[in-house]
C-alpha cells in the first residue's frame, strides 16, 4: 500500500492540505500506522507529477491545498477494485528462529515456543484493550481487528508447533 | 479486590493406582471480582476439569476450592447446590438446554429454582436473552433455533440474576467471530460490573479479552507463560 491510495481516498471527499491529510489518515487507521508530514508531502508531489492530484490556492496561512483529478479518481477506483496478492513477506524472523532452535543442540524448543506464545498473547491483549476504548471509530476498530487476526495466526502456528513437537521424537540434532 | 474463587493446590485424579488419570495436578489460581481470566491449553490438558472444580460441580481429590470465602469441601450437599445455583453461572462446553422448554423458560428456570417468582424470573430471562441478541427467538424450543442461538441462550442462562462467578467453557464454539466478540464484550461487561469470570477457550483472539491468561499443560499451569501474560 500505499500511502498514495490512502491520500487519494481522503482527497476524493474534497480538497485538503497536508496537515489535514495526515490527521485524517491517522484518525482512520489508528496510531497503528504512523505517518509523518514529510511522507505526506513527498507522496503528494509524486501524485502531482503523475497527474493524479493538482495544487490549489494558498490559504491565508500559506498552506497549499490539493485536489484529486479525474485520473486520480480512476486510479482510486482501480485500487478499490483490484484485490491485493499477498506480497512476498520479508523473511519472518520467528520462523527462522524456530527452525534454528530445532537444529541447534542444547536449545529447549518447547521453552522458546512457550515464551513466544506468552509474549504474542500480551500483544493481543494490548490490541484488544485498544479495541475496547470508548469512542473508537469503526474503521479504527477494523484495523485493530486485522492486527489481532494476524497475531492470532502466529499464535495458532505456535500452538501447532507445540503439539507437533510434543508428539514427534526429536530429529536432526547432534 | 476481593477474591471470588480460589483454587489452592487443587488436584483431580480419575481412578487409582497405576491406571489413574491425573487430570489436574495441584493447581493454584484465584480470580478476583472484576477480573476476567482465560484458561488455554491443548485438548485434555484439564481445562474443563478446572472449571468443574471452580464451580463445585466436581470435587478435588486433594486441595481446596473456595467460592466467596466458603470452602466448597466443607459445605453440605444442599448448601453447595444452593451456592452453585445462586452464585455461579455456568456455560458448558456442550450446550445443554432442556429440549422441552422454550429458550425463555430455560433461562428463567434457575431463577425460579432460586425462589424468584415466575413473572419476575421471566422478565429477567427476557432481558438476559435480549442482551445476548436472542430476544426475538425467546419463545422457541432449542431445536427450533440455530446452534449459535442455542449458545446465546446458554450464555443468557449463565448471566441471568446476580451471578458473582461466571464459568464459561468454550462459549464461542458455534459463533462467528463478530458474534464471538459480542459475547466476549458481554462477559467483559459482567466483569466490569463486579463479577469474576473464568473463560476456557482455544481461540487466542478471545483469550486476549482477559486480564490474565493461564496456560495449562498436562494438568499443571505453565508458570513461564504466566509470568509474561500477567501484566
Ligand atoms: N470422567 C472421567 N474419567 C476419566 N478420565 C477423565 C474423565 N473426565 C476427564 N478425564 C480425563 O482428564 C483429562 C482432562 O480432561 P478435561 O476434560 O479437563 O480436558 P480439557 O482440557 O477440557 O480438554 P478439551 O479441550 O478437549 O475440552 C483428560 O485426559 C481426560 O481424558
Ligand atoms: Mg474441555
Amino acid at each position: 500500500m500505499s500511502i498514495r491510495h490512502g491520500l487519494l481516498a481522503l482527497l476524493s471527499a474534497g480538497p485538503r492540505h497536508g496537515y489535514q491529510l495526515r490527521a485524517e489518515f491517522v484518525a482512520s487507521t489508528g496510531a497503528s500506522w504512523p505517518l509523518n508530514i514529510g511522507q505526506v508531502y513527498t507522496t503528494l508531489s509524486r501524485l502531482e507529477r503523475d497527474g493524479l492530484v493538482v495544487q490549489g490556492e494558498e490559504d491565508a496561512q500559506g498552506r497549499v491545498s490539493y485536489a484529486i483529478t479525474d485520473d486520480g479518481r480512476a486510479e482510486l477506483e482501480r485500487w478499490f477494485r483490484t484485490p491485493l496478492v499477498p506480497a512476498d513477506r520479508p523473511r519472518d524472523e520467528l520462523v527462522i528462529k524456530l527452525a534454528m532452535a530445532m537444529t541447534t543442540p542444547g536449545v529447549d524448543v518447547a521453552a522458546v515456543v512457550q515464551a513466544q506464545r506468552a509474549a504474542t498473547m500480551a500483544v493481543m491483549q494490548d490490541l484488544t484493550r485498544a479495541k475496547r476504548a470508548e469512542g473508537i471509530t469503526t474503521a479504527h476498530r477494523l484495523v485493530l481487528d486485522s492486527m489481532i487476526f494476524r497475531t492470532e495466526a502466529e499464535q495458532r502456528w505456535l500452538d501447532h508447533c507445540e503439539a507437533v513437537l510434543a508428539a514427534t521424537p526429536q530429529e536432526g540434532r547432534a | 479486590m476481593s477474591v471470588v474463587v480460589e483454587l489452592a493446590e487443587a488436584a483431580r485424579a480419575y481412578g487409582e493406582g497405576e491406571g489413574a488419570v491425573h487430570a489436574l495436578k495441584g493447581v493454584s489460581l484465584s480470580v478476583a471480582a472484576g477480573e476476567l481470566v482465560a484458561v488455554m491449553g491443548p485438548s485434555g490438558s484439564g481445562k474443563s476439569t478446572l472449571l468443574n472444580l471452580a464451580g463445585g460441580l466436581d470435587r478435588p481429590t486433594s486441595g481446596r476450592v473456595t467460592v466467596e470465602g466458603a470452602d466448597l469441601g466443607a459445605l453440605a450437599p444442599k448448601a453447595l447446590a444452593a451456592l452453585r445455583r445462586r452464585r455461579v453461572g455456568y456455560v458448558f462446553q456442550e450446550v445443554n438446554l432442556i429440549p422441552s422448554l422454550s429458550l425463555l423458560e430455560n433461562v428463567a428456570l434457575p431463577r425460579e429454582l432460586d425462589g424468584v417468582r415466575a413473572g419476575r424470573a421471566r422478565e429477567e430471562a427476557r432481558a438476559a436473552l435480549a442482551e445476548v441478541g436472542a430476544g426475538h427467538v425467546a419463545e422457541r424450543l432449542p431445536e427450533e433455533v440455530s446452534g449459535g442461538q442455542r449458545q446465546r441462550a446458554a450464555i443468557a442462562r449463565a448471566l441471568v440474576g446476580e451471578r458473582r462467578l461466571v464459568l464459561a467453557d468454550e462459549p464461542t464454539g458455534a459463533l462467528d467471530t463478530h458474534t464471538g466478540d459480542q459475547i466476549l464484550g458481554l462477559l467483559r461487561a459482567r466483569c466490569d460490573a463486579g463479577a469474576a469470570v473464568l473463560l476456557v477457550t482455544h481461540e487466542p483472539r478471545y483469550a486476549a479479552w482477559a486480564d490474565r491468561v493461564v496456560f495449562l499443560r498436562d494438568g499443571a499451569v505453565d508458570t513461564a507463560a504466566a509470568a509474561v501474560s500477567a501484566r
